[in-house]
């Protein structure tokens, strides 16, 4: 009867932030004493980095799928199943077969996922003839398909709202796609033009600057302020609330991002199903024994995989004073570090929180580097490929990643002079 | 830190010109900051979403989404972007006298 005594530590999500959750805790956790139990729908794991590169012919299929089980550590319960809900009052999780299944602490790492179905006229006739996504693997695939038969004609990449995974990912398709029609010849016969809902390239001042400078280097339009209210499948153009109107020949959707619907019938989430999280103790804010990691949370820093790793210690330093009886003591700062693929084999690095955004200077190391911050190089190209295979065996692992913290350094960093008293930009 | 003087008081303002204070703010305020994004005369329908805009901010810590605004204020999104031209959750939280909302970032 000893078993009774022990406790229940379940992780909701097999995904980047729980797979790298589970690994860090079975470590930790006495196996005598703590149950550790990991649910997820998905057999496969998908690299969802690598989905950008799929439509450009650069990755293949093959490149970024692998079974979830084999970064599973050994001495955890693994349960493959869709959830009802979870009943947060109860401290337990309802499985659809009706299983029940009890926690003492949870962490949610139920990620996001697109939801193109949230735009009018999105998913009409034209999905996936005209109009593609390339946030899943369907739809990376699809757009490969249809681009080595496309001999050109208008381009339009939208991003529906914010916030969303990867807020680099949209830029860094428009640098490829810039690439891969010079490559074939075709660039005078594409017209690319990006839609934003934001004032700027990206979201960050300097970043957005420089990133802004790009675009009119490579003869990339730029439409801000747009947000996406309609799309008209027989017209082929996308309208704004405010009437604007962006003709295509394809478009190409970063629709609405979403957290799971199980978050929605929890009624734990906001209304875009992301859950209320306190930003410095990644704890819930309505349960204390619940985490939120990843790309679940409504924490206002990047959804991207980094993050998620950073996040990472912070909850496992803190799940860890709790159960010693101490009050949680890590706090999260925002940290997000992405590499930017720019085409043409360059690439380039940003590095940021909360409080700092991206700014130039060589990093993980002052001086030295070898990565350079907001500055195409080719070592920062180098670094984005690298990232890849630090992903399979550190990152969901659990590992830690040398030179690089949870919490971000400033050092390396330059601040432009016109900037270094302005408080918007460093406030620490 | 930058200050700006409207309707006869010093305010403190942000780079992109949103008060830094909710309690500075007054009615006499968000008329001249609509005037400033273009905004002739505040409407009853204009008051009605400003109001509501710091009522969240003040419950939440953060002004909210045009998601939430819709669904909290039962206004259909069009025509919140009839009332506030071009982005309605930024341009009524910076006449709302509350901080840019992070959903907007």
């Amino acid at each position: 009867m000893g078993f009774k005594k022990m406790k229940k530590l379940v992780i909701l999500g097999g995904g980047t932030a729980g797979t790298l959750m589970a690994n860090k805790f079975r470590k930790a956790l006495s196996r005598e004493k703590w149950k550790i139990t990991i649910i997820d729908k998905e057999k496969n794991h998908y690299y969802q980095p690598g989905f950008l590169f799929i439509p450009f012919g650069i990755y293949r299929k093959e490149d970024v799928i692998k079974p979830k089980r084999a970064f599973y550590p050994k001495g955890v319960e693994v349960l493959i199943s869709e959830i009802d809900k979870v009943e947060p009052d109860k401290n337990r999780i309802l499985l659809i077969n009706k299983q029940i299944i009890d926690y003492d602490f949870l962490i949610v790492a139920t990620g996001s996922e697109i939801r193109p179905d949230e735009v009018k006229g999105m998913t009409g006739k034209l999905w996936r003839k005209s109009i593609f996504d390339f946030y899943t693997l369907d739809g990376a695939i699809a757009l490969r398909d249809f681009f080595n038969q496309w001999e050109g004609g208008r381009l339009v990449v939208n991003i529906a709202e914010m916030p969303i995974k990867c807020p680099v990912a949209p830029l860094e398709f428009l640098f490829l796609a810039d690439d891969f029609f010079k490559k074939r010849g075709l660039r005078d016969k594409v017209d690319i033009t990006f839609v934003t809902p934001l004032s700027g390239a990206f979201t960050k001042p300097v970043c957005s600057e420089v990133l802004g400078g790009t675009l009119e280097k490579k003869k990339i339009k730029l439409e801000t302020e747009f947000a996406i209210g309609e799309v008209d499948n027989k017209e082929k153009k996308i309208i704004s609330w405010d009437e604007r109107e962006v003709p295509f020949d394809v478009l190409v959707t970063v629709p609405t991002n979403m957290g799971s619907r199980a978050i929605q019938r929890s009624g734990m989430g906001d209304e875009l199903n992301f859950i209320p999280t306190d930003k410095h103790t990644l704890q819930s804010k309505s349960w204390e024994n619940i985490f939120v990691i990843g790309d679940a949370t409504d924490i206002p820093t990047s959804k991207a995989g980094s993050v998620a790793h950073f996040e990472g210690e912070i909850v496992f330093q803190n799940m860890m004073d709790m159960i010693a009886g101490r009050p949680p003591s890590a706090s999260f700062d925002g940290h997000a570090n992405c590499f930017i693929e720019s085409g043409s084999g360059k690439g380039m690095l940003v590095d940021f929180n909360y409080d700092t955004e991206p700014l130039p200077g060589k990093f993980p190391i002052p001086v030295i580097g070898p990565f350079s911050l907001l500055e195409e190089t080719v070592t920062n190209h180098w670094g984005k490929l690298m990232f890849k295979w630090l992903y399979w065996n550190a990152i969901i692992k659990g590992r830690e990643i040398p030179f690089v913290g949870a919490e971000m350094s400033m050092s390396g960093k330059q601040i432009p002079k016109d900037i270094k008293n302005n408080p918007n930009i460093v406030n620490n | 830190m930058s200050t700006a003087t409207i309707a006869q008081k010093t305010i403190e303002i942000d780079q992109e010109g949103f008060m830094k204070d909710h309690t500075q703010w007054n009615e006499d305020i968000a008329r001249e900051l609509a005037k400033l994004e273009g905004i002739d005369e505040l409407t009853d329908p204009h008051w009605a979403i400003i109001r509501l805009m710091r009522k969240e901010y003040e419950e939440k810590g953060d002004g909210p989404s045009i998601r939430r605004l819709t669904k909290e204020s039962g206004v259909p999104i069009k025509e919140l972007y009839q009332l506030f031209p071009k982005g309605p959750a930024k341009k009524a939280a910076k006449i709302a006298g509350i901080p840019k909302p992070t959903g907007c970032i």
